[in-house]
Formats: C-alpha cells, structure tokens, sequence
C-alpha cells in the first residue's frame, strides 16, 4: 500500500469514526505497524472535577484507537484492510495528566499472526518519556475471505 | 434520599465524563446498576453497527468508580491505578448495562471487576478488572 492510500485510510478511521470525532481525535502520523493519535482537552472530557483532568475513559478509548490504528496500518500490500476487533486491553496509569492539557497516544503492533495482533501503546501530555499511561492489547483479525 | 444515593448522585452530576457518555446508574441498597443508553456518538464501527470498544471500557471503569464513590466515600474521585478490559462479544447499538462486583476495599487500594451486557447478562459483553487508589475520606 501507497503511504498516500494507508495515510487515507487511517484519517478515515481516526477521523470519521463517531466516537472518535465526538472525542476529538486528530491522526498525527501512521506508518506500517505504528500509528499516533492526539485528543484534545476539553471541559466535558474531565475525570476529575477538582483538578480538571481528563477522564480515564478518554485514554482509555485513545489507546484502544490507536492500537487498532497500529494493527490495520499492517495491511500491506492488500488494498481490502481487514477489519479488527479489540480481544482484552489493559491499561496502567503511571501519573495524572496534567490539568487542561491535550493527550497524545503511540501505538506499535510488533507481533502479527494469521489471527491475533499484539500490539502495545503509550500516552503522554509533554513528555513520551514520562507517560501517563501504557497499554497492551492483543486484537482479533478479522480478513476478508480470499476469493 | 439515602446517604449512599446522595453519594451516588454527587459522583454522577459532578464528573463531566458521565454526561459525555449518557451513563447512568441506581441503587437497589447498596447495589448498583449502571445504564448506557444507546448514543449515535458511542459507535466504533458503523458497519454493524457496534459500540467503540473504548466506550465500553470507560463505561465499566466509571461504574467502577461510581460503585466505590458510594461504598468508601472520599471528598475526591478515586484515582485508577490499573485496567484489563475482557471483550466477548461486540456492543450492539442498544442499552448496555454493568454492575461491579468490590472484591476488596483495603486501606490504600480496591480492588474491582465490573460486568457489562446487554439483552441477557448470561451472555456478556465484557468484563473489566481494575485496581483503584482510595482518595481519602
């Protein structure tokens, strides 16, 4: 696939896709196996009312985003990505954002079989060396059947 | 009103996330049920159409919250440390339901698995499993 085709077909999923254009997201980059993903701050997105944080639920649909975005960036050459659905994520909080402050995502599939794809993501607001949260996520293929 | 769904409705009014989702969620006792209503701006995948996985996750991660915010009251919201999201099958364009089970409320740390479904709770659509870092009261 074209850098050009992949780079279409991920604004389409990280940008037309309803809960991700209701949350915001902007596709920052994608290359075969990784993708990135920025979400915006926003007042009806805090988690926590007294420091104005955003909300876990926010990463945590970021994360799930971005690693399925790592997965159908493995497409290759077949111009009819399959389609992927999330098996188990899990998330570790390593600090809260900090307040008002937008959240990017990093995601890297790094293990592909004919079924399942392995992929693990991180977030951060500044700093990808200080993240506020990692993921790992295992994703079920499922392909086009051959004709 | 009870205590615990004064409780309940202050973590629910409060937190902004609750009304990006449209979730909500009452007592029987001191147990609660949370409700998702179907929402356009909760689908991942218009094809089926199936609620984002992502949505299915922080629902159950709030209804965790809210469980805790009822049983162990704090001034503040309780923090997540960690999540694992189990998806069995996909979120159907309907009503999602979850209830979380506090396995332990230690002095720091609780520990809680939520279940999500939809037309039948024998036939989930996912499980989470998290630890939360107790705010203090």
């Amino acid at each position: 696939m074209s850098p050009e085709a992949l780079r279409e077909i991920a604004r389409n999923m990280v940008e037309t896709v309803p809960q991700a254009s209701a949350l915001g997201f902007k596709l920052l980059s994608v290359e075969p196996s990784r993708g990135s993903v920025l979400t915006p701050w926003r007042e009806d997105l805090v988690g926590d009312p007294d420091t104005g944080v955003i909300a876990g639920g926010v990463i945590t649909a970021l994360l799930d985003h971005t690693c399925g975005l790592a997965v159908v960036s493995m497409a290759g050459d077949n111009h009819t990505p399959f389609s992927t659905a999330t098996l188990d994520l899990r998330i570790d909080y390593m600090r809260a954002a900090a307040p008002r402050a937008d959240i990017i995502a990093q995601a890297h599939c790094y293990k592909l079989t004919r079924t399942i794809a392995f992929v693990r993501a991180h977030a951060f607001d500044a700093d990808p060396a200080d993240p506020i949260a990692t993921a790992q996520a295992a994703f079920v293929l499922k392909r086009a059947p051959i004709a | 009103m009870s205590q615990a769904a004064e409780r309940l409705e202050v973590f629910l009014s409060r937190v902004p996330y609750v009304g990006f989702l449209g979730m909500r969620a009452e007592l029987a006792g001191d147990e609660m049920t949370a409700t998702l209503p179907f929402a356009p701006h909760l689908v991942g995948n218009t094809v089926m159409p199936a609620l984002h996985g992502g949505v299915l996750g922080a629902f159950m991660e709030m209804t965790a919250l809210a469980q805790l915010s009822v049983i162990s009251p704090a001034a503040r919201v309780h923090k997540t440390i960690d999540i694992t999201i189990e998806y069995l099958r996909p979120g159907r364009a309907e009503i999602t339901y979850a209830r979380a089970d506090v396995r332990k409320v230690g002095r720091q740390i609780a520990n809680v698995h939520v279940e999500a479904w939809q037309e039948s709770r024998s036939k989930p659509v996912a499980f989470l499993r998290g630890h939360f870092l107790l705010s203090g009261a």
